[in-house]
């Protein structure tokens, strides 16, 4: 049974010098997330009452000011603190992404002939230090002290918010109004924290430009995102990608609606060259249509295929290196090709929060539901080749089409209509007359 | 029966609100009921109220029931899998023969369908987010569930749970220093609200007078709270009442009354009220 749940992994970043304010709530996106500012990306790994959490840390500042507090269900310890390939994120990112689909008319005088039609079909890539004893009087106790790659980690435990807060101020750190509330309130629920810091030597060692995202692997009954403390001194809404990797099927939330984003419309050819701006006003519109509410799925599929793929399924060592524990590792022992079957299903979803909207945290849940799902737009491409018959009739039939599409558009983004047929290559044939034509009008054609 | 009797049987206007949910749920909210799910629901809840009241000899075959099960069962039941849509009006009817207590069935039937599926099954489950939290629809189930509560006249089932669960809530809230949005959000919810007009309000399977009942949903709504905050299960009301049922049997005999019939005014403390009305 998959009612369990977890926790994690609220997330609230601050600066340690005066000097930044830094990121506010979770990470900063890259690739094709990247379209929206104030983005962060999670991956979840879940399934029975094992999470592991990876959060990619796109900080982009100087390193020496970044620090992210994060409650944690349980006590961690060393090997439980991983730092992971943000390299893999950005190929799940790829993979679940919304896609554009391209297909070709085909020549029209040639289809006559044949009754079925044969279509083309093409992804695009969707654009693409502290002194303890001193801490002890504060009551708080630093539990553990690890050095996972660039991070310096601090895991904490404080007997009221108080001391956190207090604590975390003497050593520097900026943390945002009303953090010790939200800290307060985690304290009683019996979560923990921990501090993660940029060893700037290590960090220069590593080699690495960016930060590395930072993995938690824990076991709780808890399966949740805080994302309060998050929103404390966000002005506006922001982004999150939450990537769910389960064994059974479909994530949801079960305090939040979970809506599908709508798919598999078709629309205009331009967009092709637009997808980022129609995917960016579409998402708009429909969170406004859910009250600023809804949770949005953007991708829930079997990880072992896709169709039309906007990346290469994710390999089983990618699905490791994120924290699938079930997948068995083949990497040492078996060097050809890897199971067919992976057994993971994933499931992106997208919110766009802010603390009006999302009072509290958001709870998730596994389901059974297997069925695939993406974020899919067609653009079918009118004939503009040679022809050896009267195209007349196609170029009538296109037209239509093309109204369709842009009305289409128009109703999925709140672009203008006009500016939408401007920019559509019609065929030169007159606009359809709305009126129709009265019955008799071809009656002896 | 003619129509008045008919209007005084509350499960017209039970079967009516829950028709009108699951239609709401389909074209407005995308619940992902599947349709042939429902189907098969129906008809296998009537098949083993048929087979039952023919096995108990009872006097005549009743639809209506089954019908109210079905429909709960439609629209908090989610399963991808339709043998498991016909396995649970399967248990949630014959549970209503197999298992009973002084003349009465223990568990409310969907009520213990639907969690016999989910801890037997890794394709059941329930979709309690998706009824969203927009007040103005959580409003409207209210007011349409109590229709349905004031024709049963029992109320109090509901009003003492849902009570009970707010101050718990709001309790919650102000000890952990949280905004009383929080408490707020978390009572905004469709799923909830059903719970408490339609699954606890059963009055063939919650105590038969009402001090009784009162202490009953105080009871499911404690142990509610202790399974959503403590064990941190979502969908805890549906697991606190099958966790509870046994308990409104031991009530009843604690505090004897008389048992409800679903037409007519019998119990003790109906036929009070009747007669202090008149």
């Amino acid at each position: 049974m998959k009612l369990t749940a977890t926790i994690l992994a609220a997330i609230v970043t601050i600066g340690v010098s005066s000097a930044a304010q830094a990121f506010c709530g979770f990470y900063v996106a890259k690739a094709d997330t990247s379209l929206f500012n104030r983005a962060s990306q999670v991956v979840l790994v879940r399934d029975g009452k094992r999470t592991v959490i990876t959060m990619a840390n796109d900080f982009e500042g100087d390193v020496k000011d970044f620090a992210v507090v994060v409650p944690v269900p349980t006590f961690i310890e060393r090997g439980q603190i991983n730092v992971g390939d943000q390299a893999v994120i950005d190929h799940l990112d790829a993979y679940t992404s919304p896609r554009l689909v391209e297909y070709f008319d085909p020549d029209p005088c040639m289809v006559r002939r044949r009754l079925e039609m044969s279509r083309d079909m093409d992804a695009l890539p969707s654009s693409k230090a502290v002194r303890e004893s001193e801490a002890r009087s504060q009551g708080v106790t630093i539990e553990a002290r690890y050095s996972v790659g660039e991070y310096d980690i601090l895991i904490l435990s404080a007997e009221e918010s108080d001391g956190l807060i207090q604590w975390l101020n003497d050593n520097g750190y900026r943390i945002p109004r009303g953090a010790d509330r939200v800290v307060g309130s985690y304290l009683k629920q019996d979560m923990r924290f921990f501090v993660a810091k940029v060893n700037l030597e290590k960090q220069k060692k590593s080699g690495y430009a960016y930060l590395r995202p930072l993995q938690v692997a824990y076991e709780s009954n808890r399966f949740m995102l805080p994302i309060r403390l998050g929103t404390l001194n966000a002005k506006q809404q922001q982004d999150l990608y939450v990537y769910a990797l389960t064994r059974t099927g479909r994530v949801e939330t079960t305090n939040y609606r979970t809506v599908r984003l709508p798919s598999n419309k078709d629309i205009p050819v331009f967009v092709k060259n637009d997808f980022a701006d129609f995917y960016r006003d579409m998402f708009a519109r429909q969170v406004k249509a859910e009250n600023n509410r809804g949770i949005f799925l953007e991708y829930a599929w079997d990880m072992s295929w896709c169709d039309p793929c906007a990346a290469d399924p994710l390999s089983a060592r990618e699905l490791r290196s994120l924290g699938v524990f079930w997948l068995a590792d083949h990497s040492a022992t078996q060097k050809i090709a890897p199971p067919q079957t992976q057994n993971v299903f994933v499931t992106r979803l997208h919110v766009r929060y802010d603390r009006e909207h999302f009072p509290e945290d958001l709870v998730l849940q596994e389901t059974g539901d297997r069925q695939n799902f993406q974020g899919r737009y067609v653009v079918r491409h009118p004939w503009t080749g040679e022809s050896s018959c009267d195209l007349t009739a196609y170029h009538e039939a296109t037209r239509k089409r093309q109204e369709r599409e842009a009305q289409q558009l128009a109703s999925l983004t709140g672009w203008d209509i006009d500016e939408i047929r401007a920019r559509i290559d019609f065929p030169d044939v007159p606009a359809p007359d709305d009126t129709p034509a009265p019955w008799w009008a071809r009656l002896w054609d | 029966m003619d129509i008045r009797a008919r209007l005084e049987d509350p499960r017209y206007f039970q079967i009516a609100v829950l028709s009108t949910f699951v239609t709401y749920g389909i074209l407005a909210l995308d619940f992902g009921i599947r349709p042939e799910n429902a189907v098969v629901i129906v008809i296998t809840a009537l098949l083993v109220q048929f087979a039952g009241t023919m096995a108990a000899g009872l006097p005549r075959f009743d639809p209506l029931s089954p019908l109210i099960t079905s429909l709960s069962l439609t629209l908090l039941l989610r399963t991808d899998i339709v043998v498991l849509a016909a396995i649970a009006a399967f248990v949630a009817i014959s549970s209503k023969f197999l298992v009973r207590i002084r003349d009465k069935h223990v568990f409310n039937p969907a009520n213990v369908a639907i969690v016999v599926l989910i801890l037997s099954s890794d394709h059941a489950w329930i979709s309690s987010g998706q009824w969203g939290n927009a007040a103005i629809s959580a409003f409207a189930i209210g007011c349409l569930g109590f229709i349905v509560l004031t024709r049963a006249r029992r109320a109090e089932t509901t009003i003492g749970f849902l009570g009970c669960y707010a101050l718990l809530l709001f309790g919650r809230a102000l000890w952990l220093g949280d905004p009383l949005a929080i408490p707020v959000h978390q009572l905004q919810n469709g799923a909830l609200l059903v719970f408490a007009f339609f699954m606890i309000s059963d009055p063939k399977t919650t105590p038969d007078t009402a001090v009784g009942r009162i202490l009953y949903a105080i009871f499911v709504a404690c142990v509610a709270f202790a399974i959503q905050f403590g064990l941190y299960q979502p969908h805890a009301p549906i697991f606190a009442l099958v966790a509870t049922a046994p308990l409104a049997p031991i009530i009843d005999y604690l505090l004897q009354g008389t048992t409800y019939r679903w037409s007519g005014f019998t119990t003790v403390h109906e036929q009070r009220i009747e007669g202090v009305q008149k």
